[in-house]
C-alpha cells in the first residue's frame, strides 16, 4: 500500500505545494544494434517511444540515457540531436535506458490547474442538483482523492487504488495546513508553502496513513 | 440506485448517441455545447491521467465521483467512448458499458449496412433495445423523488 504524492492547489488553480512520497522505478536499459527496432519521436522536448513495445520498454517511455550518459531533453550530453545520432550506424551497438519521464515542476503546475478546471466541469455537467466537483478519480494503477475546503483550497492525494483511510488523511492534511502554514507569520496566503514544520508533519501523517490503511491482498 | 444518462462519442468527439433516464439537473447550455464540454473534459482527463500516473497503465481512466453522482467511462480500442452517469451506489459499471458496446452497438449499428457509424445514430431498434437494457439493469430503479 502506498501513497504516491500530495498536491495542494489554491482557489485560483495555482499549485502551492507538491510532495512526491513514492515514485516507482520503471526504467529499463538495453543494448541495441543497427537498425533500431523501436520507433522514436520528439514529444514535449523529449524523445519518446511511439511504437514497438518490447522487454519492458513501453510506448510513451522517454529516452533517459545513452551509453550510461544522461541525455539533455532531445539532445545528447554533447549537444547532438538524439534521433540524428541514432540514425548513424557507426554509433552502434548502443546501450539506451528508457523509463517513464519524471514530471517537471512546470508540468506539475500545469496538471494542477488542469485538475482545477476538470473539477469545475465535473460539477457543471452533473445530472443531480447541488453536486460538488470531482472527489475521487479512479484508474487501474492509482486513485486520486480530492478534498476542497470551504475556502476553496484543494488537497489532492494520489494513492494506490486499494489504499483506505484517505478521507481521514485529507482532513489531517487540512489540519496540518491550518496549524503550520496558516499560523506561520512568514506565510503569505495563496503563495507556495515553504514551512519546514508543515513538511515534517505531512510526512509523518503519510507514514501513519500508509501503515493504517491496508485493504486487499497483494502488498 | 439509478442511471442518470448515457453518452456515446466517436473518436473525433462527435456525440453519436445521448439518452437520459433520471436526470434532475440540466447543464444550462444547449445539448450541442454540453456534448462538446463533456468530450473536452474526458479528453483532458485522459491526458491528465496518463501524465499524472506514477506507473504505466493498462485501462487508464475508469471512473470519477463527486458528492452526488459517479461517471463511468469505457473506451474501445477503436476510440469509441461510452460514458454513463449513475448515482454513487453503483461501484462498477464496466461490464454494463462493455455489454452495450459488444451486444448492442456492434450487433445493431456496425452490422447494419444502412447505419453509417460516423454520425448521430438514428436506429430505432438500437434506441429501444438500449432503453430496455438500461431499464432492466439491477441498479435501475427510478425513485419517485
Amino acid at each position: 500500500m502506498v501513497i504516491f504524492s500530495v498536491y495542494v492547489v489554491n482557489k485560483a488553480g495555482g499549485l502551492i505545494y507538491q510532495y512526491d512520497n513514492y515514485v516507482p522505478r520503471t526504467e529499463v536499459e538495453k543494448t541495441f544494434s543497427h537498425p533500431l527496432d523501436l520507433v522514436l519521436k520528439h514529444h514535449d522536448d523529449k524523445v519518446v517511444v511511439s511504437f514497438g513495445q518490447r522487454d519492458g520498454i513501453k510506448v510513451g517511455h522517454a529516452l533517459l540515457s545513452i551509453n550510461g550518459v544522461d541525455v539533455l531533453g532531445k539532445n545528447t550530453a554533447d549537444g547532438k540531436d538524439i534521433l540524428e545520432y541514432l540514425k548513424d550506424p557507426a554509433n552502434y551497438p548502443v546501450s539506451i535506458r528508457f523509463g517513464r519521464a519524471r514530471l517537471s515542476s512546470n508540468e506539475k503546475l500545469m496538471l494542477a490547474s488542469m485538475f482545477h478546471s476538470l473539477f469545475a466541469i465535473g460539477s457543471q455537467l452533473s445530472p443531480e442538483v447541488g453536486s460538488s466537483g470531482i472527489e475521487m478519480l479512479e484508474t487501474d494503477v492509482f486513485k486520486l482523492h480530492c478534498f476542497q475546503t470551504l475556502t476553496g483550497i484543494k488537497f489532492i492525494v494520489l494513492a494506490d487504488p486499494r489504499q483506505s483511510g484517505i478521507d481521514t488523511l485529507l482532513k489531517k492534511i487540512y489540519e496540518i495546513y491550518s496549524d503550520f502554514a496558516l499560523k506561520n507569520p512568514f506565510y503569505s496566503l495563496e503563495m507556495p508553502i515553504r514551512c519546514e514544520l508543515f513538511d515534517q508533519n505531512l510526512k509523518s501523517a503519510l507514514e501513519v496513513a500508509e501503515k493504517a490503511g491496508n485493504f486487499g491482498a497483494g502488498s | 440506485m439509478t442511471v442518470h444518462n448515457l453518452y456515446i462519442f466517436d473518436r473525433n468527439g462527435s456525440c453519436l448517441f445521448y439518452n437520459e433516464w433520471n436526470r434532475k439537473k440540466q447543464a444550462g447550455i444547449s445539448k450541442d455545447e454540453e456534448f462538446k464540454l463533456m468530450y473536452g473534459m474526458l479528453f483532458s482527463i485522459r491526458s491528465f491521467v496518463s501524465k499524472m500516473s506514477p506507473q504505466d497503465m493498462k485501462d487508464g481512466f475508469l471512473s470519477f465521483q463527486t458528492s452526488k453522482y459517479r461517471l463511468h467511462y469505457y473506451e474501445t480500442a477503436s476510440g469509441l467512448m461510452f460514458v454513463m452517469n449513475t448515482d454513487l451506489s453503483v461501484s462498477n459499471a464496466r461490464d454494463t458499458l462493455q455489454h452495450i458496446y459488444s451486444n448492442l452497438y456492434v450487433e445493431l449499428i456496425v452490422k447494419n449496412p444502412l447505419c453509417p457509424s460516423s454520425q448521430t445514430l438514428d436506429s430505432e431498434l438500437f434506441s429501444s433495445r438500449l432503453d430496455s437494457f438500461i431499464r432492466s439493469l439491477p441498479y435501475y430503479s427510478p425513485r419517485a423523488a
